[in-house]
């Protein structure tokens, strides 16, 4: 018998849910259309439950991957149709007669009113990177209940309601941005939160996006190749599009997805051949600095060189395998063993060091809650949303799909056996260079890998080893290598891994490309309000300068993060996550203000809860990563741990080389966090502000909300006018 | 019926096609196109445009993309 008792129960539960409203359907006694419904949703809160709590009870050797699919399925439902519908409805009261800027800026280039689902599609492809697919991975450490529950609820309590009250209130205001809004309803101080928050979060992301890719890269001469042949075939396209055929974005994108492919066969080819391989062959050093002139000089060329075509090309590579991801999980239905909670819910996890509280809620930002979303859902969607109408669905059900992501994310890391995730995600300055070494320590928390299977491991993924390669990337990948090639033929695990690796990598770099591009944008603007002729974004001295700027701060994090021999993502990573989160604890604050200031006050909870939340975490983390006494966590301690090594001379001589470097990285890495909790604080303050002269009747800015203009177009029609046609 | 059905099919792929083109802006110029057309039958229109014409493809294309990466497109 092949089935696991787990299994079974679960298609047992399924069934009997499936009997029971069955049963019920042929009840003579119900009034058929609105009792059905009223059964159904029970019935879907029931199997919701019954996931949920299987998830978190489960105490055996493995559990279904199916559980948390159909758990997640069940909340999504019964949120978007209950929580999501009332707000929209109940709380923001949107307006289908309104006509939103779309139709009335109408201008048949940015702002254009545009299919739902177009919009959808847009609006998600925008929102989810990089994020939801590193944070899960790295929070499994925990095991994968905190991560999962913090993803579920996260997202419908959280990020999808940021997410959609925010496109709700810029679309209100003429697709104005969060900082824009910030300024007009709360005051100057937030819209300078606003844009310092989003300058730096960009720093920071790109720093620790690039990590993940160095550390994919190092040493392994396929996924070196495979990424760098992306560049050449992002250009190529860019040309076709450009010169060749104007325009034709899906024969260009078609073309280059085949040739992406062949690009990972390629590398396997490259990998093999002896005097190919070398060129390829890189520590992370090199890799880091090869990732910053890359990423300079994809800032300053134009944008139909590089960043047009390789975001095409991500863009599809990221539907398509995520698609593909859902598909082979849904058809393998693979087994997650990785127990519900680890012992490192103490604090002394290896990936990273911090108890589950707080940490737990930093590391999964994005597939939870995400700040960074808020920029997009004000300013970007709201000038193609044709109908307020759709509120909903794109501004809440983007996240969920997004969170869905995450979710999937959770289960391809946790379906490896616990020893083998511990030894690819711990890096060597926690369990030691050699792989005797690393297996010791990890079989000593409990886990069982020996060297011989890491090396089989290593061998089947076409990679020369796969200890202490940090990052998430490359376990995600061992994760999906494995579910792909168990769903749909097992004889190319090393091609899939490669594949899984391409995936991540062209979208980071895309990320990477578009990040640098804004940052240095942000900063010509900055710049250019005290000499005007650096806000010109054609003039070459300004491009260079504010471009080498922007690669020189988060090229300052990669590489302190590659010399790091702990790894560099136990720092990075939860600077980003607190970064984040306190954008989205900004963009809730926004919101509540605008709230209270239209008069819902009783409703302000929809956003006033998570930002409780969000200040309550972001703070607690923010105040370990200062003042906590280990050193693995704080970062004065660290520094202070370090110095004091140093200074008696104990370090190994390779250490000691970096030590001062590390050290003063520490101390800027508390003083950035101490920023940033300041500027958190800041914004709530105002916030509190405003709300109090509200409600103490003094005068305050007044609410910036365009008046009421009735839509020209019908209702319902948009959608059929250009179907039909 | 037969052809019923083929017609129904039919008429789902070329929706789905149409949104797909929609989604990747491969039919951007024409929209553009479109929408100069409505916006010129029965006003004098922006004052760039109204001497020279509608954009060619090629410069619609190269505005549009220089347009679309301006702001803040990508997450993390």
């Amino acid at each position: 018998m092949t089935v696991s008792l787990d299994l079974y129960s679960y298609l047992k539960a399924v069934n009997l849910t499936i009997d029971c409203f069955i049963l019920l359907k042929n009840s003579e006694s119900f009034n058929m259309n609105k009792n059905f419904k009223i059964i159904l949703w029970l019935a879907v809160a029931l199997l919701g439950a019954t996931a949920i709590s299987v998830i978190a009870f489960h105490r055996g050797e493995s559990i279904s991957a199916m559980w948390f699919i159909t758990a997640a399925a069940c909340v999504y439902a019964i949120a978007y149709r209950f929580y999501a519908a009332w707000i929209a409805a109940t709380v923001l009261v949107v307006d289908e007669t309104r006509a939103t800027p779309a139709e009335r800026l109408d201008n048949g280039r940015d702002f254009v009113p545009t299919n739902k689902w177009v919009v959808f599609g847009h609006h998600f492809a925008a929102i989810a990177g990089p994020g939801p697919l590193v944070g899960p991975t790295l929070a499994a450490q925990f095991g994968y209940l905190p991560g999962t529950l913090w993803i579920l609820i996260g997202a419908v309590l959280g990020g999808a309601v940021q997410d959609m009250v925010t496109l709700f209130f810029s679309t209100r205001r003429n697709a104005r941005s969060l900082g824009q809004m910030a300024r007009d309803e709360i005051g100057p101080i937030g819209g300078l939160a606003a844009m310092i928050g989003t300058f730096l979060i960009m720093i920071i992301l790109i720093a620790v996006l690039g990590l993940v890719v160095v550390n994919a890269m190092k040493h392994s001469p396929w996924a070196t190749s495979t990424v760098a042949a992306t560049i050449p075939i992002a250009m190529l396209i860019g040309f076709y599009m450009r010169s060749f055929r104007p325009g034709r974005v899906l024969e260009a994108s078609a073309l280059g997805v085949i040739l992406l492919l062949l690009a990972v066969v390629g590398g396997g080819w490259i990998d093999h051949h002896a005097g190919l391989r070398i060129l390829f062959d890189h520590e992370g050093l090199p890799l880091a600095f090869a990732v910053i002139a890359y990423g300079f000089a994809a800032a300053v060329v134009p944008v139909w060189l590089l960043l047009a075509p390789r975001d095409y090309l991500s863009t599809y590579m990221k539907i398509g395998t995520i698609t593909l991801l859902a598909v082979a999980i849904i058809i393998l239905q693979p087994h997650v063993h990785m127990p519900a909670l680890t012992q490192f819910t103490d604090g002394t996890g290896p990936i990273f060091g911090g108890k589950l509280f707080p940490f737990v809620f930093i590391t999964i930002a994005c597939g939870a809650i995400s700040g960074f979303h808020a920029l997009i859902a004000s300013g970007t969607t709201p000038k193609l949303l044709g109908n307020e109408r759709d509120i909903c669905m794109i501004g809440y059900g983007a996240m969920l799909l997004e969170s869905f992501v995450a979710i999937m994310a959770m289960i391809a890391a946790t379906v490896l056996e616990p020893g083998v995730f511990f030894a690819i995600n711990s890096p060597a300055g926690v369990v030691g260079k050699e792989a005797i070494d690393a297996i010791a320590k990890i079989n000593s928390w409990g886990f069982a890998v020996s060297v011989e299977q890491m090396n089989q491991l290593a061998k089947d993924m076409g990679e020369s080893t796969l200890f202490a390669r940090t990052g998430g990337a490359p376990s995600l990948a061992v994760g999906m290598a494995s579910i792909f090639g168990n769903a749909f033929g097992k004889g190319l695990l090393a091609l899939w891994y490669h594949f899984a690796i391409m995936f991540e990598a062209i979208f980071i770099l895309t990320t990477l490309d578009a990040g640098t591009r804004v940052g240095r944008f942000m900063l010509q603007d900055m710049l250019g309000n005290i000499w005007p002729k650096m806000g010109q974004t054609s003039w070459w001295p300004s491009v260079f300068l504010t471009s080498g700027l922007v690669v020189a701060g988060w090229g300052y994090f990669l590489y302190i993060g590659v010399i790091d021999p702990n790894g560099g993502v136990n720092i990075l990573w939860p600077l980003f996550g607190i970064a984040n989160q306190m954008l989205a604890a900004i963009a809730l604050c926004v919101a509540t203000g605008i709230l209270v200031k239209s008069g819902k006050l009783k409703y302000a909870w929809i956003t006033a809860l998570p930002l409780v939340w969000l200040v309550t975490i972001t703070s607690t983390a923010a105040w370990q990563k200062i003042f906590s006494d280990d050193i693995r966590v704080g970062f004065f301690a660290a520094a202070n741990d370090m110095s004091a090594k140093l200074a008696a001379g104990v370090l190994p001589p390779e250490k000691a080389a970096v030590a001062p470097q590390l050290i003063f990285n520490q101390n800027l890495d508390a003083y950035l966090t101490l920023f940033f909790v300041a500027v958190l604080w800041i914004v709530i303050f105002d916030m509190l502000r405003v709300i109090y002269r509200y409600l103490a009747g003094k005068p305050l800015l007044p609410l910036t909300e365009i008046a009421h203009e009735r839509s020209q177009l019908e209702s319902g029609t948009l959608v059929e006018d250009w179907v039909r046609d | 019926m037969f052809t019923n059905i083929k017609a129904s099919i039919k008429t789902s792929i070329k929706k789905i096609w149409k949104n797909i083109r929609r989604l990747s802006g491969d039919d951007a110029y024409e929209q553009y196109i479109q929408h100069y057309a409505e916006a010129h039958a029965n006003s004098e229109g922006s004052a760039v445009e109204s001497n020279s014409g509608p954009l060619s493809r090629e410069a619609f294309f190269k505005e549009w993309q220089d347009k679309k990466w301006k702001g803040i497109k990508r997450c993390c």
